[in-house]
């Protein structure tokens, strides 16, 4: 994986944010769009790729980090969130992005999903929603639609699947939205307004699974998905009201934008110095002595 | 002047004020220059239930609650009842008469010193007022009997209530406790052993905030947790300083999310912690093999309770040893640490960050509820707030590496430097999966055995040099000695004092005591071992967790153990006691028998 910085000269291109490992992702699969998509987002918003961090779990699509020429980490199955979370917060000059599954991130992850949320971090989670465990060969997920056999579900799935899209909105995130890979400018775009959303944004991508999923995957979806039209991005009621059709009548776009509310770093009085991790440390002897008079 | 040491303990529900009352106390020790320790053995439950709080106070410093106690002060009827039976021979029993107006407590032994509290609060209007105010009352009587100045309550009451609560609830306070005092003086005897100023005036403080200031000291910016008893007050202490020395405070989903968080923020190039429970921490567990695995280096408290599963939340143990020895799958390296007093976690945190810093490994804290939740008084110049901070080989900025940049570069030490994100000319992907020296995934190329026998020597090869920094297991007392004491953590104050009775009594104890735990070295112990007499492990568990351990990692075979493991910490006569048997030959493993009963 080595992916040492190129230096990058003129404006960046999609091409400077290449890694150099090839994706290990089966042909056909929706994440290379996705990945792609990322390549030119990161490029279009401009800065150096030390100035990023994506960070991942585990799963197909979180080996993202390492096809990708930014700082990376890929972490734990479901703790991606938190991990970026953390590092956010000691420096939030970096771009944090998250990249994942919905594996990763509705169902091991769904408790770090929902407070991350909650919390509004500024960060970038994009999910690739394949409906599927593709790497543990094809079991059911939290978004697998009734009646599908998989693996796990040999006589049909019982479960209710997830709808991330309406739980985002009711969650507290500020910036939420969802995309087909195979509509890969449309993504691009998104991804580069969450990066630049000043609080947490999120877009669900229907990334197709071409192993685990009948033939015909993409015209499936093809069928199903329609832009947002005539829409009111800031109006909640009416994006919980479009993210809560499914099937023929699944919405692409932005679905609700909250441009007011403040992230959890600009709230934060320990940031107003600068980063923490190039914050002066420790305590100084007034405080210390301060401290121990409170103890007398 | 003789040897001072008089124990006073308090019985009554919580919300009682039972903890001000101890606060209270503890600050008038220290401001007399008294060494103070306390212990409270409480209930999971914010109203309703018992509380018993143990304070010790003596003119040398003092590191346990003692065998016997002088004073006990009565909050309520159910402490009466419980508790008359407590207090020794010769001691005194302070109570508001109504809570004894059916039965009298029976004892002609002892000083019993009933306060007509409801005349002396008849004056306060507000209800509750009156209902709280007892303990402040009763604090008053206490002074007397053992020669403080009421002044010096006065003192602490303004300076605790007046900017809080108000002018009226400072006056009805010192009303109520000038009452008390006076009622003593025209009523009671006073101890024979009176309060002396000492030089020079102490400071206060608990476990838990002695590691949080530790932390903050240590350079922690990112501090992390999930609330959990009993290691909550390190979180409360970091909350409460947060703003003012810039430390960044989270309170979490999960402990999952704390730890993750930790690592996160420690990546970037913070020094990052946070402190649980054994319940806590085994949700923590996945993620300190993560850490390892990326190497970043982080620190993970554990305040142990009594355990399996939800088990004691409010009771100690040392039952997380193995815990924590094998938390999280596969080999690496890590570091783990077991404070011997609660000043020495003040300390214990700074080392520790720079030895993880150092090695790029997590380290873990192993305190117990005794540590953390136990109070004492400490010299406030003794504290050092600008400890040495070294952050290892961390690359910071561009221009500091030659040549191509390796995350994870095999070199002897195993100790590979760590750039933090946002350095120019060092973008790299740390990864949960196994990598070769550039980060690459090994699996990614079909699981190429050499590399992965390079970077698990490479990361395993860091314990090497870690070993040789951590210092020997102490010995106390004695050289040649019949009977020699091992601990391990928290119970040090414990041991010494047991083995100075015994020594007292003419058996020749000594004492070694283990603070770092992991990695131990055979060789170093083996040394330590050569000045034993009969050995006897002193530990708060079952199944002798660390007596396993010892033997396992180094081969050594203790000929007794001391094991206690219902709830309550050792008193010093218990070790005493077991020792004498053990060495009558009466039996290979003492559990002494918990007398009081909360």
């Amino acid at each position: 994986m080595a992916k040492k910085e190129r230096p990058i000269k003129g404006a960046p291109t999609a091409q400077d944010y290449k890694g150099d490992v090839n994706p290990d992702w089966c042909p056909g699969c929706g994440d290379f769009t996705v990945l792609n998509a990322l390549q030119h987002a990161y490029a279009k918003l401009g800065r150096g790729n030390h100035d990023h961090l994506t960070v991942s779990g585990i799963g197909c699509s979180s080996n993202l980090p390492g096809f990708i020429r930014t700082y990376g980490m890929h972490t734990l199955h479901g703790r991606s969130l938190a991990v970026a979370t953390g590092a956010k917060f000691a420096n939030h000059e970096l771009n944090v992005v998250v990249t994942g599954g919905d594996g990763d991130g509705y169902g091991i992850g769904g408790n770090h999903f929902l407070h991350t949320m909650r919390k509004n971090v500024d960060l970038l989670y994009i999910v690739m929603n394949n409906e599927t465990y593709g790497l543990t060969i094809g079991q059911a997920s939290p978004t697998t639609v009734v009646g599908e056999s998989t693996k796990s579900t040999p006589f049909g799935n019982l479960e209710t699947p997830l709808n991330p899209v309406a739980l985002a909105i009711v969650s507290g995130a500020t910036f939420v939205a969802r995309a087909f890979s195979s509509e890969r400018t449309h993504l691009a775009e998104l991804m580069y307004e969450g990066m630049q959303h000043r609080g947490f944004a999120f877009i669900d991508v229907i990334s197709p699974c071409v192993t685990w999923k009948d033939e015909g995957i993409y015209d499936y979806w093809k069928e199903r998905v329609n832009f947002l039209e005539s829409h009111d991005t800031s109006d909640k009621a009416a994006a919980l009201e479009q993210a809560i059709k499914t099937g023929h009548d699944t919405q692409l776009g932005l679905f609700y934008h909250d441009t007011n509310s403040r992230s959890l770093d600009q709230m934060e009085p320990v940031l107003e110095n600068g980063p923490m991790a190039h914050q002066q440390v420790g305590v100084s002897p007034e405080q210390g002595t301060a401290i121990v008079q409170r103890m007398m | 002047m003789a040897k001072y040491d008089f124990v006073v303990a308090v019985g009554g529900a919580p919300g009682q004020g039972i903890e001000t009352l101890g606060k209270s106390l503890g600050q008038i020790c220290a401001r007399y220059g008294l060494h103070v320790y306390t212990y409270s053995a409480y209930q999971s439950l914010i109203r309703g239930g018992h509380t018993f709080l143990t304070i010790r106070i003596s003119s040398e410093p003092v590191a346990n609650h003692g065998d016997e106690i002088d004073l006990i002060i009565a909050l309520d009827k159910n402490s009466v009842e419980k508790h008359i039976e407590n207090v020794r021979p010769g001691g005194a029993f302070i109570y508001n008469e109504d809570d004894a107006k059916k039965q009298a407590p029976d004892r002609d032994d002892i000083q019993l010193c009933p306060i007509p509290y409801k005349k002396f609060s008849s004056g306060i209007e507000d209800r509750k007022l009156q209902r709280t105010a007892l303990n402040t009352c009763l604090l008053g009587t206490t002074l007397r009997l053992v020669g403080a100045e009421m002044k010096v309550l006065e003192e602490i009451i303004i300076g605790a209530l007046l900017k809080r609560k108000g002018q009226e609830v400072v006056d009805a306070n010192i009303t109520v406790a000038t009452a008390g005092y006076e009622h003593a003086v025209e009523n009671f005897t006073q101890f024979d052993a009176q309060f002396e100023k000492q030089e020079p005036p102490l400071a206060f403080v608990d476990g838990n905030s002695a590691m949080a200031m530790g932390g903050a000291a240590a350079g922690v910016k990112f501090y992390a947790a999930y609330p959990m008893s009993p290691s909550t007050g390190v979180l409360h202490w970091m909350a409460a300083n947060a703003r003012n020395l810039n430390i960044m405070v989270r309170q979490c989903e999960d402990e999952i999310s704390v730890i993750n968080m930790v690592i996160g923020a420690a990546h970037a190039g913070c020094r990052a912690m946070c402190a649980t429970s054994g319940g806590g921490f085994a949700l923590m567990s996945e993620a300190i093999g993560s850490a390892a695995m990326m190497e970043i280096p982080i620190v993970v408290i554990n305040v142990q309770r009594g355990g399996p599963s939800t088990g004691l939340p409010t009771k100690t143990e040392q039952g997380d040893l193995w815990q924590l020895l094998g938390a999280s799958q596969g080999d690496f390296p890590k570091i783990i640490v077991s404070p011997t007093s609660i000043m020495d976690g003040f300390d214990t945190i700074p080392e520790l960050f720079n030895l993880v810093d150092k090695f790029q490994c997590p380290g873990m804290v192993l305190s117990d509820l005794t540590l953390s939740m136990g109070f004492t008084t400490f010299e406030p110049d003794s504290i050092n707030w600008q400890p040495e901070i070294d952050r290892g080989e961390m690359i910071t900025e561009l221009g500091e590496t030659e040549g191509e940049y390796l995350r994870y570069q095999i070199t002897d030490s195993g100790i590979s430097p760590r750039a933090i994100p946002g350095v120019p000319g060092h973008v790299h992907v740390v990864a949960t999966d196994d990598h070769d020296e550039d980060g690459g995934l090994i699996s990614d190329e079909y699981t190429n055995p050499h590399k992965r026998r390079a970077i698990m020597e490479k990361r395993q090869r860091k314990m090497e040099g870690i070993v040789k920094l951590l210092p020997p297991p102490t010995l106390e007392g004695p050289e040649d000695a019949d009977v020699t004491l091992i601990g391990w953590g928290s119970t040090h104050g414990l041991i010494s004092e047991a083995a100075q009775m015994l020594n007292d009594d003419g058996i020749v104890t000594n004492h070694i005591h283990f603070k770092w735990l992991y990695p131990i070295d055979e060789d170093v112990v083996s040394e330590v071992m050569a000045n034993a007499g009969r050995t006897i492990i002193v530990e708060c568990n079952y199944t002798g967790q660390f007596a396993r351990f010892l033997r396992g990692e180094t081969g050594f075979k203790a000929d007794g153990h001391i094991r206690k493991y219902d709830g309550e910490p050792f008193m010093p006569h218990h070790i005493v006691d077991g020792a004498r048997e053990l060495l009558i030959g009466k039996t290979e493993l003492y559990v002494p028998y918990q007398e009081i009963i909360v």
